[in-house]
């Protein structure tokens, strides 16, 4: 009887599963969708507990609510304290605790059977794929909070990777067929796998960043189905399978918006190429214009169409509210005002949506690359604020460009281009841009909300 | 090859059930716009953390008296419940922000 009931918990959870995901994929319900995932997780969760067949040991509960209470606690003070701009770290950290997991689960079950290879094989893969997820997290995360802001190469990297991924298969291999094997050669498995998922990550470059945390949430995903398998639990088969390909399918798209292959993002285009490409074009480009918050605001105030186009530097800036504030203001003023965003703006696809919804500003006024994009004929004046790889010509007209046939926002097409940056240091993808030297252009340097706040308060003594 | 069909043989429902979720899982998915994208990855992120029933699962098992096995299973159950408790609730904030509007 029990263990009908825990069947048909899972069960449930599988359907919220499905459900939730489903409705996550429409802006109205995606809420609820979220929501109801969540409680059909509850209900696993409590049900793998309370539903449980045999008489469980005092210790054995004490443990186990304790880490759930735990865990609770962290999860989410940290998740309720953290700031818009590192919510991508942040999954990535998740995503990490969900492959430790799954790594740890088949470290503990490895002994217990070794005389049946089907349960052995999903083990072995869950500690490998668990381990890769849980180590290539941490070193994304690392990456996008900026303690490692540069890829990091070894040389003949994907040379050392390939063995080493041979390395861990034959492991694996071996580990499966030689049957009962010394516990250590487990622990290398373990060892091997984690160093695989750290030299897989470091090279990445950081505007592949988003790819990358999309494909090790489908691994750990995949880690979770292996561990299903092994208990044949429907719930976690589900979920994990589920998620697997949904992540495998969320990460071709991401690849897809910046005309990349995921061969070319994992294997790396960007790096040794783009270093000669950012020595060359400093050489002999012209004097960049400036230009002042007084005469910003009146351009801008005296325009007719403005699009601005926002990317992580807005995110870093915190500048989400003050961009709203000028946006208003000019169109109190009559001007007519757009957000281009590009499908990679900011370190995840949808980043700067979320972030300018935060500010409240209306859905509406968030164009799409593809329709903003013959748009910019019209528009008397762009202002890309912290962007600088999605308006980068070179992706169209330089072949030697590590970006080079990734669609941009063709900004040059615009009547008059304000950046504004802090420096004239190059982009994320480590690469100079033309644009800056473009004779339309003009730069607004300085800390994007500092500098958006003077640009208002400029054009607020305009009247 | 004769192992392999005697796996899959065994374990027919299970495969078809593997199968038939890949599917799923890209219809599911399919059509989405950009701008969820993020809170998408981030709530599939959240799901996944099923991998917590697993480890529950290994604790109840354990013997009580073998401490290794308890310190690693409540360890992995605590960053099981990292991932899901952490996981529904960013996901959670990031929609939160799309309500406002309308």
């Amino acid at each position: 009887m029990k263990s009908h009931l825990l069947e048909l918990s899972y069960l449930v959870g599988s359907v919220t599963f499905i459900l939730g995901l489903k409705l996550m994929g429409n802006p109205r319900t995606a809420r609820r969708g979220n929501l109801i995932g969540a409680a059909g997780m509850v209900i696993a969760i409590l049900g793998t507990i309370f539903l449980y067949e045999k008489p469980i040991s005092g210790i054995v509960v004490g443990l186990i609510f304790a880490a759930l209470a735990l865990g609770t606690a962290i999860g989410w003070l940290t998740a309720k304290r953290v700031q818009m701009t590192q919510m991508p770290e942040l999954v990535s950290m998740f995503n990490g605790m969900g492959g430790a997991c799954a790594a740890l689960i088949g470290l503990i079950e490895y002994p217990n059977y070794l005389g049946n290879p089907a349960a052995l094989l999903a083990i072995l893969a869950g500690v490998v794929i668990g381990s890769i997820s849980f180590s290539g997290s941490i070193v994304a995360f690392l990456k996008l909070n900026g303690t490692l802001d540069r890829p990091l190469r070894l040389p003949y990297y994907n040379f050392i990777n390939t063995v080493e991924l041979i390395g861990v298969l034959a492991l694996t291999f071996w580990l499966w067929q030689a049957g009962p094997a010394p516990c250590p050669l487990l622990y290398l498995l373990l060892a091997a796998s984690l160093l695989y998922g750290v030299l897989f990550t470091l090279p990445i470059g950081g505007a592949d960043m988003p790819v990358v945390i999309s494909l090790l949430n489908s691994f750990t995903g995949l880690a979770a189905a292996f561990g299903g398998f092994l208990y044949h639990n429907y719930a976690m088969l589900t979920g994990g399978i589920l998620v697997g390909s949904a992540g495998m399918l969320l990460t071709l798209a991401m690849c897809k918006a910046m005309n990349r292959s995921l061969v070319s993002v994992v294997f790396g285009a960007f790096g040794a190429s783009s270093k000669t490409t950012v020595a060359a074009a400093s050489q002999g480009q012209g004097a960049v214009k400036d230009i002042q918050p007084s005469d910003l605001a009146v351009l801008l105030n005296y325009s007719q169409r403005v699009v601005i186009v926002p990317g992580y530097g807005l995110a870093v800036a915190q500048a989400q509210h003050v961009i709203h504030e000028l946006e208003t203001l000019l169109e109190s003023r009559g001007v007519q005002v757009k957000y281009a965003i590009h499908p990679v703006a900011g370190r995840m696809p949808g980043h700067m949506n979320v972030l300018l919804a935060e500010a409240n500003v209306d859905y509406g006024k968030l164009v799409e690359m593809e329709e903003i994009n013959p748009e910019f004929e019209r528009t008397d004046v762009v202002l890309v604020v912290g962007a600088n790889d999605v308006v980068n010509p070179a992706a169209k007209n330089d072949p030697g460009s590590p970006i080079y046939g990734m669609p941009i926002l063709e900004v040059d097409r615009a009547r008059r281009i304000i950046v504004n940056k802090r420096s004239m240091n190059a982009g994320y993808a480590g690469i100079d841009n033309q644009i800056f030297y473009h004779p339309n252009c003009s730069m607004f340097f300085g800390d994007a909300k500092k500098a958006l706040a003077e640009l208002v308060s400029e054009l607020k003594s305009l009247t | 090859m004769e192992t392999a069909l005697n796996f899959l043989g065994e374990h027919l429902g299970m495969v078809y059930f593997v199968v038939l979720a890949i599917f799923l899982g890209v219809e599911v998915i399919g059509g989405v716009p950009t701008v969820l994208h993020t809170p998408l990855m981030s709530g599939a992120n959240a799901i996944h953390g099923v991998v917590i029933v697993g480890a529950i699962h290994v604790m109840l098992h354990a013997d009580p008296a073998d401490t290794p096995v308890l310190v690693l299973g409540t360890l992995a159950v605590l960053l099981g419940t990292l991932n899901v408790v952490g996981g529904f609730v960013v996901t959670d904030r990031m929609l939160e922000m799309f309500k406002k509007k309308k």
